[in-house]
């Protein structure tokens, strides 16, 4: 496309009322400085690094098949005057960390603390994207659902009811269809809102219908807390501990719990030699 | 006081054998529970589903046991035939423009300012020709093949190839998830290598990390297509040599994939044993490919970027090239005496001293090999025809196929195994930087530098030996 028909492409985009990111400016890879930080989860080829390029103008590797963003890519973009900063995490079924990609994904959420995590979730596969939409929730208050793909839903003959789902999840959810470029412009309102804390969130939480639990999770995030100042979600790890989770217990014993660090993706050779 | 993490972990483990071992499941079975309530509650199924069938009727073609196979060699066929027919004539024309009329504008710019004769060289002879030639070689065949494979990957066809891989990869002992890497392999190496952090065992990681290298990257399709046009598709009759040529490009990337099984079946039996761990591959429904952005960013951000790479490793190296070849000592350049230090072993290896120069020249970007041999074959040649000053133009393939026939004494074992050793070599210097990041190991790292290469001189020396037994073609 020549600079001339982007410039005419661009001014009829803002001002066609489908599509009004008037407010928004892309800002590429300028990331310093930001007011807000955003994270996008979700699982992989739900659109992610779709929504990530149309926010910030970068040009992330986008493809239909999973498994193709295993680092985080970061971009900014502004709205309404502010600065925001996106982060786009690798597509993962769960929060678990049996792979370097789940580990990407969930250290990011758990310790980075973004303002707003964003999950992109497919609305043709609902009810499996939820399970990681709830592992997220269970970490954090601010999140969004962007109920992608719901053109193809539609396509597929299903209706979805996104003020029921909203209300059963306690955060807002936006129905898009990135690729046409649909949505986009709700998402930014509801991500500055629910930055802004003009949104409040009342995320679901899982109950555990069992005092055995609920008193061991509470000793436990107790303790933690006392012992890691800065931990952000100190009964989330307590249920990890409890799970037994192996590098929640390395991260324990070295003491770089909630100490955000850059994972560095090398291949555990140690758990080779030792096998 | 605050516990110290030995005693918050002893407080955890106390506490786990209090409420069980199998908290993982239940609370695994609470958010499945919950999530199916939700979405059973939000969502409402309106009349039927249209596009299920088709998507159902294509997987069974394309992943079947009997068509799948033959379904995939077809679309690389159809994709590479598209690319070898329409690049000639735009590679023509770029080449008629800048190794014609700009070259000599720029050497009629140099006459006039009185230029000494090394600035000119350095500049318009080494520099400038290193850079068009990059340019011209390249420039058209990646913006046919580029937006082709990504309209494939925007389809979804992708996934469909790593379920038809799955099972032999299965067999190899190697983890299903390598395929996906292989796919990004084919766009970068260094890439492709990165992405295996998708596979969970290291194991399975490492034998995906030194395998990847089989994949052909960006940098290297260029140099199989040129090639094949010139030397395999050049032997059969014009109707037919674009086919021919298509083919042997697709049988090399068929043989690159041979290699990957066998050395991750190698590895998997030796080195690194172990069980292939199962996985779930998630097909994703067949989507129509937008096809202006896929063009528009197929072009600009991957063919665009491929060719900067290139250009910024081809400016440097014509330098170097033009600097080894007009630096003399004793009796020849520098470049002479390398060439002929290194022809002997290069034409055992049905190769020559020229391509092997080129191959450590390109070390930093495979995407010069074919600029490097042009320039070495002319300058040495030139050197030995006792500086006759004649440059030749080199305005379409063939008379690539003539300077590297004639001045340079290819024969058809030549470029067969110039294709070969394309495939079987060490990877460039990004991708093993990227290696040694991901395994920290420079054990690993310098297996995987070095294994492709010894793979590589294997079979060169096989082909080159079958085909002197078989005099007839040398």
């Amino acid at each position: 496309m020549s600079a001339q028909a982007e410039a005419v492409a661009a001014k009829h985009c803002g001002a066609c009322s489908s599509c009004n990111t008037s407010e928004l400016a892309r800002l590429g890879i300028k990331v310093g400085g930001w007011d807000y930080m955003v994270a996008l989860a979700g699982n992989p080829n739900t659109g992610k690094s779709t929504i990530f390029n149309a926010l910030t103008g970068l040009r992330q590797h986008v493809g239909n098949w999973s498994g193709k963003t295993v680092r985080r890519a970061e971009g900014a973009f502004n709205y309404n005057s502010k600065k925001f900063k996106l982060v786009d995490l690798p597509g993962t079924y769960s929060l678990l960390s049996t792979s370097v990609d789940e580990e990407v994904a969930r250290d990011f959420v758990l310790f980075a603390r973004p303002d707003v995590t964003v999950v992109v979730t497919d609305a043709t596969q609902l009810e499996r994207n939820l399970c990681l939409a709830m592992q997220v929730l269970e970490i954090t208050d601010r999140a969004v659902i962007a109920l992608n793909l719901v053109d193809e839903a539609r396509r597929n003959g299903l209706v979805i009811d996104e003020r029921a789902l909203s209300r059963d999840l306690g955060v807002p959810v936006v129905p898009m269809a990135a690729r046409r470029g649909e949505g986009i412009s709700d998402l930014l309102r509801v991500i500055e809102n629910v930055a802004a804390g003009a949104y409040p969130t009342r995320p679901r939480r899982i109950k555990y219908a069992d005092a055995a639990l609920e008193s061991a999770v509470e000793s436990l995030a107790a303790q933690l807390v006392a012992a890691f100042n800065n931990l952000p979600n100190a009964r989330w790890v307590a249920l990890r501990l409890l799970e037994g989770d192996a590098s929640i217990v390395r991260a324990v014993r070295d003491g770089t719990l909630g100490a955000f660090k850059q994972p560095d993706g090398v291949v555990n050779l140690v758990q080779l030699e030792a096998r | 006081m605050a516990a110290t993490p030995a005693q918050i972990l002893e407080t955890a483990a106390r506490l786990r054998a209090r409420i069980g071992d199998d908290l993982h499941d239940r609370l695994t079975e609470a958010i499945y529970t919950d999530a199916e309530e939700i979405a059973n509650r939000a969502v409402s199924r309106n009349g039927q589903a249209r596009g299920v069938h088709l998507d159902q009727f294509f997987d069974r073609v394309l992943t079947s046991r009997i068509w799948g196979f033959p379904a995939m060699v077809l679309m690389m066929m159809i994709v590479f035939w598209l690319t070898i027919a329409g690049a000639n004539v735009p590679s023509a024309m770029l080449a008629d423009l800048l190794q014609g009329s700009v070259y000599d504008a720029l050497h009629g710019v140099a006459q006039t300012v009185n230029a000494p004769w090394w600035l000119k060289g350095f500049l318009i002879d080494g520099v400038y020709l290193a850079t068009a030639w990059v340019v011209s070689v390249m420039l058209p065949p990646m913006a046919i093949f580029f937006p082709l494979f990504t309209l494939l990957e925007d389809l979804g066809y992708l996934p469909r190839v790593a379920f038809n891989l799955d099972r032999l990869f299965k067999r190899a002992g190697a983890h299903g998830k390598q395929a996906l890497t292989m796919m990004m392999g084919y766009g970068c190496n260094a890439a492709g290598v990165v992405s295996t952090r998708i596979i969970d065992s290291p194991r399975e990681r490492l034998i995906a990390i030194i395998t990847n290298n089989f994949s052909i990257c960006n940098g290297r399709w260029p140099t199989l297509i040129l090639i094949g046009t010139i030397f395999i598709g050049a032997t059969a009759p014009p109707a037919l040599a674009s086919f021919i040529a298509a083919t042997s490009v697709v049988a090399v990337a068929v043989l690159g994939l041979v290699f990957t099984l066998l050395v991750s079946a190698v590895l998997s039996r030796t080195w690194l044993k172990g069980e292939a761990s199962s996985f779930s591959l998630e097909l994703p429904p067949y989507r129509p490919p937008q096809l202006w952005r896929t063009l528009y960013t197929s072009v600009i951000d991957r063919t665009l970027i491929v060719l900067k790479r290139a250009v910024i490793m081809a400016a440097p190296a014509g330098a170097v090239i033009w600097l080894i070849s007009n630096i003399y000592l004793g009796g020849d350049s520098i470049a002479g005496h390398l060439v002929h230090l290194l022809n002997p072993v290069g034409v055992l290896l049905g190769l020559n001293g020229v391509i092997l120069v080129a191959y450590l020249v390109a070390i930093p970007a495979n995407e010069i090999v074919v600029p490097t041999i042009l320039m070495l074959t002319l300058n040495v040649a030139r050197s030995g025809l006792a500086q006759t000053g004649v440059m030749l133009e080199l305005k379409d393939d063939m008379q690539v196929h003539q300077v590297l026939t004639e001045l340079g004494g290819w024969t058809l074992l030549t470029g067969v195994n110039l294709m070969l050793f394309s495939l079987l070599h060490n990877p460039c210097s990004t991708t093993i930087m990227t290696i040694w990041q991901e395994t920290r190991s420079l054990k690993w790292t310098t297996i995987a530098t070095l294994l492709p290469v010894v793979l590589g001189i294997a079979v060169c020396l096989i082909t080159a030996t079958i085909a002197r037994l078989m005099i007839g073609l040398i």
